[in-house]
């Protein structure tokens, strides 16, 4: 037996002990789902070793002697007192600290969010599509304004932007769907032709 | 001390934010930001992967000691973690090596297996929301149908205009729904960043003294 084919049967096993919660839940399923979980972890915790705490935290410490980096780096040991009892609160000091781009946060988000989204709704009606974006746009905001209650003409004004979410939901449960097909038809594809294909 | 000081850090610090993002000065934009910050930030940061390691690693042992409904399957959990970081620090992360092996032969067919599951899942969501049978839900279904048969060749072959009515679809009612979710969502974010620089919102400190 080939390594490329021993590494395509392992792949399949997994493959199919996922595919096997079609069925019912089941104990190849449990066991593949926690591995899945420990081989992420594992898979993360390696790479934060290698792409973060060595070269910020070892090189430059240990190697470039920048010796201020030991107050972040304690202040991230910090992290885990989050379960001591009595030393919990010490971890607030990591948290305070990445909080602070909330600061940051108020004037770009005011910026991407807002700004620029109302920029490009309020342009020149010059087409029957422009003032459907604008309509749409305006009923849905008004449909999340609850200090008016939505009756009368208004209350059906602000019902147009139910309908539009609804599209807008539709089209995006559609978008997603193909995403998950297009992975579906990539493993059917795995399991025919690089398992079964070899097999043959 | 417990609480004070980290909300005067996350005032004060915030404050200088607010600066950073309109001043282009040298010493909030070099000394503060690029000097100081990113650094120390990426110094600290590394440090919450082991939070995470330390949060499954307690919860597994604490199912095992109880004797938890399925706690046998959180052998498996451990015998992989350990299993795939012994991998990645003893033999290395290149390509080749059994670290990268596990990842390709383990890790990424069976999160792809689990992504590919959902379909079957939505569509049954689907078929559910249809039988709910209300307008809303004829009109989410419709368009949902629309844009999933513009996207293969079948829905060609019903209709040639298939495409365009899908493109019509995402481009106009889509972006004017996302649209108004999105300043939605804007608002509700800077009001939320508001209220956590000015110490009124504080939860992201948790409880306790």
């Amino acid at each position: 037996m080939s390594f490329e084919l021993f590494s395509n049967l392992v792949g399949a096993f997994f493959t199919l002990c996922i595919f096997s919660f079609l069925y019912k839940d089941n104990p190849f399923y449990q066991a593949a789902e926690q591995m899945l979980v420990g081989i992420s972890l594992g898979y993360g915790l390696v790479f934060s070793y290698e792409r973060v705490f060595i070269p910020y935290v070892f090189q430059t410490i240990v190697i470039k002697h920048q010796f201020i980096l030991i107050i972040p780096a304690i202040m991230g040991i910090f992290y885990l007192f989050r379960f001591s009892r009595n030393l919990a609160w010490l971890s607030r000091y990591p948290i305070a600290f990445s909080m602070m781009t909330v600061g940051m946060g108020v004037p770009m988000g005011i910026h991407a969010s807002i700004l620029v989204q109302m920029r490009q709704a309020m342009v020149p009606i010059e087409s029957v599509n422009l003032f459907l974006i604008l309509l749409g746009t305006l009923a849905v905001l008004l449909y999340f304004f609850f200090s008016k209650a939505h009756t009368g003409v208004y209350g059906k004004f602000v019902n147009v932007g139910k309908w539009y979410m609804m599209i807008g939901f539709g089209a995006s449960f559609g978008l997603t769907v193909m995403a998950r097909i297009s992975l579906l038809i990539g493993r059917i594809q795995f399991l025919v032709n690089d398992v079964f294909g070899i097999l043959k | 001390m417990k609480k004070t000081i980290p909300l005067l850090m996350v005032i004060l610090g915030g404050l200088i934010f607010v600066t950073w993002a309109f001043s282009p000065h040298y010493y909030i934009q070099e000394v503060f930001y690029n000097q100081m910050y990113i650094p120390w930030i990426y110094a600290s940061i590394g440090f919450a992967a082991l939070l995470g390691v330390l949060s499954l690693t307690l919860m597994h042992t604490n199912k095992i000691k109880r004797r938890a409904p399925k706690w046998q399957y959180s052998y498996f959990f451990f015998a992989s973690f350990i299993a795939t970081a012994l991998a990645g620090f003893i033999g290395g992360t290149q390509k080749g090596g059994l670290f990268m092996w596990m990842f390709e032969n383990m890790q990424m067919p069976m999160s792809a297996t689990m992504f590919s599951l959902l379909a079957f899942y939505m569509a049954s969501a689907a078929y559910k929301a249809f039988r709910a049978r209300s307008p809303e839900a004829t009109v989410l279904l419709a368009a949902a149908i629309v844009v999933m048969l513009a996207q293969v060749p079948l829905g060609v072959k019903i209709s040639r205009h298939l495409p365009t009515i899908s493109q019509w679809i995402l481009d106009v009612p889509n972006l004017a729904s996302k649209r108004g979710i999105m300043l939605g969502v804007g608002l509700g974010s800077v009001a939320t960043s508001l209220k956590i620089l000015l110490g009124i919102e504080r939860s992201y400190l948790g409880g306790g003294d």
